[in-house]
């Protein structure tokens, strides 16, 4: 005698989707909730290090779109001085080519993904805006220096107050639950 | 005497008779009213943030603390698109069917008892109006289906008249067994005739009258009228703006509807400890609600051989051998002793249950419904 015939299928089922009632849900809240991304990852917004640029102009040729502008003049220490140094972001598909090209460490891809603008002149980045800043990190993406300086991935949130989380406000509910899953 | 008739009779004193006849009726109409509306807009916020935490989610947070204004920014979305008629479509009907739907609905809550005495009318046939009323709006559906000269549209509203007729006879019967117990059809008296509720004396007719009315107001795992993933939307396919607000409103004030009367019926209405009984009352009804909803997150959905043979295989007969049962109870047995009753009542519904369930068992490589 099987009891799945008797309509125990249908309370295991029933059973089952009213734990998941005291599960913490999964949703990222996203302005407010980020996520950490790879620690990798070919980011917008290329980071440029004006201090270890040497004006070689070997991104520039390994760039396969010809994105990258760079003009240079010859300084009082028989070195290049960059006088212009444009990326047209808009145009760029992140192949990362010219950050494994550059042979000073002098450019890195971004850790940031938000790049949506209202002109379209504005994704064409200049040497200013190139620059490292606290909203312009480098990610580690052929940087592996960088990349044992930032934090791990995590693909979900944690409502765990221990964990730096924060508590939920539906009822309650999930309070002394752990994690997402 | 309801509460309104004591109103009329106060305000006779004082204002002309038919000014004191029609007034309280209207002022009554309006709170009625009103509690559907605002408990149909609560409801859709609740059924969407329960459906998101039983699937794991969170549901709709954004707008008004935990998201309790997203249904009307919904319904003003939905009053501010454009109203489109088909061009082949049946003009006049399809724009009398959402009303049709509708207004029904309305109707039922004229006697649903909220307590002792708020109640609009207390009609000595009430039950019988609650399911005369609620099969009306089938036809409003099945004239959706066909103003809207649409083949899924169509699909989907004969597929509601089978269902409809199908399931309309067991939870009849199952009605039958506590009109047998309660010896009157008003739903006042039903109410007060449940001292120990019927879903406890009756749970087969519980259990078929639950099921019954969920596959009557078209709710998963009945919601075959408008399978989303087989026929689209079903008989609202064609409907935008106003007119689907209606169907959409309809269908929540259904659900809201039949919640009261399950509640009325089985779940003893308004009567219970401590608390007042209005308060009773909605808690009872918020927890049927809320099983419907588990239902909808946990169960898929039927096909439409399945759900016509769980209604004629499945509760038909149960239903009839229930009020046998009953009728049999009512007339030899003492009322003095309820829980004899209630003890040979759960014998004999966990017996045809499992009888019945050797009808629909699936085994062997073969769907044998």
């Amino acid at each position: 005698m099987k009891f799945e015939r008797y309509g125990i299928g249908i309370a295991k089922g029933m059973a089952l989707t009213f734990k998941h009632l005291f599960r913490s849900p999964i949703t990222v809240q996203y302005p407010e909730q980020k996520l950490e991304v790879s620690r990798r990852i070919r980011g917008n917004e290329l980071v440029w290090f004006v201090e270890r640029c040497t004006g070689c102009a070997t991104c520039a040729k390994a760039c396969p779109q010809g994105n990258i502008e760079i003009v240079t003049h010859v300084g009082d220490k028989n070195n290049y001085v960059v006088d212009k140094f444009e990326i047209d972001t808009g145009r760029c598909m992140f192949c990362g080519l010219c950050v494994e090209a550059c042979p000073y460490d002098a450019l890195a891809m971004g850790r940031s993904y938000e790049r949506a603008q209202y002109r379209r002149r504005d994704v064409i980045l200049n040497k200013e805006q190139l620059q490292v800043s606290d909203v312009r990190q480098p990610s580690g993406y052929a940087r592996p220096r960088i990349e044992a300086t930032l934090p791990k991935q995590n693909l979900l949130v944690y409502w765990d107050k221990k964990e730096g989380g924060q508590k939920l406000s539906w009822l309650g509910l999930s309070k002394k639950r752990g994690r997402g899953v | 005497m309801t509460l309104l008739e004591q109103f009329q009779l106060w305000l006779g004193g004082v204002w002309p008779d038919w000014a004191a006849y029609i007034v309280p009726g209207i002022v009554g109409i309006l709170i009625v009213l009103a509690f559907v509306v605002i408990s149909v807009i609560i409801f859709i916020w609740y059924e969407r943030r329960l459906l998101g935490r039983f699937q794991v989610r969170l549901g709709p947070n954004r707008l008004g603390p935990e998201g309790i204004f997203q249904p009307i920014a919904t319904a003003v979305k939905i009053l501010l698109k454009e109203d489109i008629v088909p061009a082949k479509g049946d003009k006049i009907v399809h724009w009398l069917a959402p009303v049709i739907v509708f207004v029904p609905v309305l109707l039922i809550f004229a006697v649903v008892p909220f307590r002792e005495g708020a109640i609009l009318t207390d009609l000595n046939v009430g039950i019988v109006y609650v399911v005369a009323i609620s099969s009306i709006s089938t036809v409003g559906i099945y004239m959706a289906g066909w103003a809207s000269n649409n083949k899924y549209a169509l699909i989907a509203a004969l597929r509601t008249v089978a269902q409809m007729v199908s399931y309309e006879l067991p939870v009849v019967l199952a009605i039958l067994g506590v009109v047998l117990m309660t010896g009157s059809l008003s739903m006042t008296q039903i109410v007060a005739a449940q001292d120990v509720p019927f879903a406890v004396l009756q749970p087969l007719g519980f259990v078929i009258f639950f099921l019954g009315t969920v596959a009557e107001m078209n709710r998963s795992p009945f919601d075959l009228l408008e399978a989303d993933s087989e026929i689209v939307a079903g008989y609202h396919i064609e409907y935008s703006g106003m007119k689907f607000a209606m169907f959409f409103l309809g269908e929540y004030g259904h659900a809201l509807a039949y919640s009261c009367i399950i509640t009325t019926l089985f779940l003893s209405g308004w009567q219970g400890p401590l608390l007042p009984p209005i308060i009773w009352f909605l808690i009872k009804v918020i927890a049927v609600f809320s099983v419907i909803v588990w239902m909808r997150a946990t169960l898929p959905r039927l096909r439409v051989d399945q759900l016509m043979s769980f209604a004629w295989k499945g509760l038909l007969p149960m239903a009839i051998i229930n009020l046998f049962i009953i009728a049999a109870e009512v007339l030899w047995l003492p009322e003095i002793a309820p829980w004899i009753i209630v003890a040979i009542n759960f014998v004999f519904a966990i017996v045809l249950v499992l009888l019945w369930s050797r009808l629909f068992t699936l085994g062997g490589g073969r769907v044998e419904v």
